[in-house]
């Protein structure tokens, strides 16, 4: 379960300043990501989906956030940034239950860990979050 | 105009789509056909096989791809480079010469045999003078598993894929050749690079990194924008053009589906990567931070900028053991409650195991619907689910508590949790495990050992 609730509605009421408070979003609505495997570690490249985005990444998805998502499922995160790419790259070590042809897990190479990032949120600016944040979608 | 080699994968792992060679070879004009087949266990898999039929031990479904495509590549002159070889490349290049002159086309064909990289024999010899081949990931010494060793293979890099085109073969077979090596060895050969032009180097590596997972490049597996990827049933597989400066371009045929663009390149890019400033080959450490992305056109991206540095001094050796054995099973349970039932069901599993004496390393549950692929991450289960799949794996060094296991999970059908289906498919299989032994071993111990033979058809 995600630890941090969504809270955007939560700066309604408050002083003029509060239309200013970051509002937390999904990765899934600012970036896009592949994973894969390296023995028992597993990796995920997390791409910003329009260039103006990978600095709000490269500030909020640090290493010691991205170990907190995976808090009980990984023993350590490492953090690679590619610029040029508009991308930062993690390493999940221990992530594979063993890894290779020992693992037991349904995602024993590590496919989908790529997505299980993009559910982490991060306090965006307000006009980020409307501008990428379908409306349908408060999540 | 400036020249321009185009290499077109083929084939990103043995399993991939078996039309995509020959859609490659006649779906527009290219140079070479590269065709990956090895992952890291395929090499024990494929020594497994080798121990019950000295004849096998490759990847057997290159040689009916081959057969398909032999008068197109002869027709067309396309030169094909791929590591179908496996522990077994001479076994594979003799079927794909029979199989030419089969075809009437003895006389047309010549295969470039790579081979040297199969140390398995040398492993006491190279551990009695000092060499620990450690794991990289934990440090233990190899001793640990020596008896357990079912296949050992050191990674070689383009050199004798050159080597093999210089001397005129028009198929390359190897066996432990890197991915990016069956790229980087036609563009080194066709575009006159030197082995220590780094940079170079550096660039036709990530060429290679590209389309070395085959459609993964070029729209396949894309989540950006997923849904308006078009015509994935005819998906184009990659194809690199590559000039003498290194940049090069990334491409498909026309008229096929899927798509190349920023999205699909750089989720490659990123797949599988560690530390980006150096991803090391046998032939040279490729800084992909130093890459360049341009859009160029409809389904073209062109790369450019890619500095590299120096190889190392050693070469990464893949070792394959055994490990023991392991079991899945899966049963589905329905609505209403479906995850309480498919717990429930889990809870006097895991009870009659142990009332058993069974012992296992390990035993693993999922529920497929609910929190197999986000673990906790996908939050508390949904009370509403139509279903649920039940998924528990156990893995035990012996191979009596795993076979016991396998006819635990029917019985549940009757003496467990209600609204219980989907077991169909039978008793689950205990599979043997073949685990992966990575290392490092002096390129010098290595490189005198391979050897290019060319043989004609």
């Amino acid at each position: 379960m995600s630890r941090e609730k969504p809270s955007g509605r939560r700066a309604k009421g408050g002083s003029g300043r509060s239309a200013d408070r970051p509002v937390p979003v999904q990765l899934r609505w600012l970036a896009h990501a592949r994973s894969g495997d390296k023995g028992n570690t597993a990796n995920v490249g997390l791409i910003a989906l329009e260039p103006e985005l990978y600095p709000l990444l490269a500030r909020a998805v640090t290493a010691a956030r991205v170990a907190r998502h995976f808090r009980g499922m990984v023993s350590r995160v490492e953090r690679f940034e590619l610029p040029n790419l508009r991308a930062l790259n993690f390493l999940l070590h221990d992530a594979l239950d063993g890894g290779g042809t020992i693992s037991l897990k349904t995602d024993a190479q590590g496919k989908v860990y790529s997505t299980a990032l993009l559910r982490l949120e991060i306090p965006v600016p307000p006009a980020v979050a409307r501008r990428f944040r379908p409306r349908a979608s408060r999540r | 105009m400036t020249r321009v080699v185009r290499v077109a994968a083929g084939q990103g792992f043995w399993g991939d789509w078996l039309e995509a060679p020959v859609r490659q070879v006649k779906g527009g004009p290219i140079d070479y056909l590269m065709m990956d087949y090895l992952a890291e266990v395929t090499m024990s898999i494929l020594q497994k096989q080798r121990s019950r039929d000295p004849a096998a031990g490759y990847a057997r479904d290159f040689v009916p791809a081959m057969e398909r495509i032999l008068p197109d590549i002869v027709a067309k002159r396309i030169r094909v480079t791929s590591n179908a070889g496996g522990v077994n490349p001479r076994g594979c290049a003799d079927a794909v010469l029979d199989t030419a002159r089969r075809l009437g086309l003895g006389g047309r064909i010549r295969v470039g045999l790579v081979s040297g990289d199969d140390i398995l024999d040398r492993l006491d010899d190279l551990l009695a003078r000092g060499h620990e081949l450690r794991d990289l990931d934990t440090g233990r010494p190899l001793s640990d598993i020596r008896e357990r060793i079912r296949s050992a293979n050191a990674y070689l890099g383009m050199a004798p894929v050159v080597e093999a085109l210089r001397g005129g073969a028009n198929i390359v077979i190897t066996g432990r050749v890197t991915d990016t090596g069956l790229t980087l060895g036609p563009l080194v050969h066709e575009l006159g690079w030197r082995p220590d032009d780094w940079d170079r180097i550096a660039a036709g590596t990530v060429a290679g990194h590209i389309i070395e997972c085959g459609a993964q490049s070029s729209g396949g597996n894309l989540l950006k924008d997923w849904r308006r990827v078009r015509g994935l049933e005819r998906v184009g597989f990659p194809i690199v053009e590559a000039s003498e400066d290194g940049s090069f371009v990334v491409t498909k045929h026309p008229g096929t589906g899927g798509v190349v663009n920023l999205a699909s390149v750089t989720e490659q890019l990123v797949y599988e990567m560690g530390d980006p400033r150096s991803y090391i080959t046998p032939d040279g450490i490729a800084d992909f931070t130093t890459i360049r992305l341009a859009p160029a056109g409809k389904d073209r991206v062109r790369v450019s900028g890619i500095r590299g540095a120096p190889r190392t001094g050693m070469l990464k050796v893949s070792i394959a053991y055994f490990y023991g054995y392991k079991a899945v099973g899966t049963l589905v349970y329905a609505w209403p409650d479906a995850h309480a039932k498919a717990k429930e069901a889990d809870r006097v599993l895991r009870a009659r195991l142990t009332d058993l004496g069974l012992e296992f390393e390990q035993i693993l549950t999922e529920f497929v619907g609910a929190d197999a692929t986000h673990g906790r991450l996908a939050g508390p289960p949904d009370s509403d689910a139509p279903e649920v799949q039940l998924r528990v794996g156990v893995r035990a060094r012996e191979r009596a508590p795993v076979e016991r296991f396998t006819r635990e999970l029917a019985p549940l059908v009757l003496t467990g949790p209600p609204s219980v289906t989907g077991f169909a498919g039978g008793r689950p299989q205990v599979e043997e495990i073949v685990a992966y032994w990575p290392a490092l071993v002096d390129r010098r111990e290595i490189e005198p050992n391979v050897r290019v033979e060319i043989l004609a058809a």
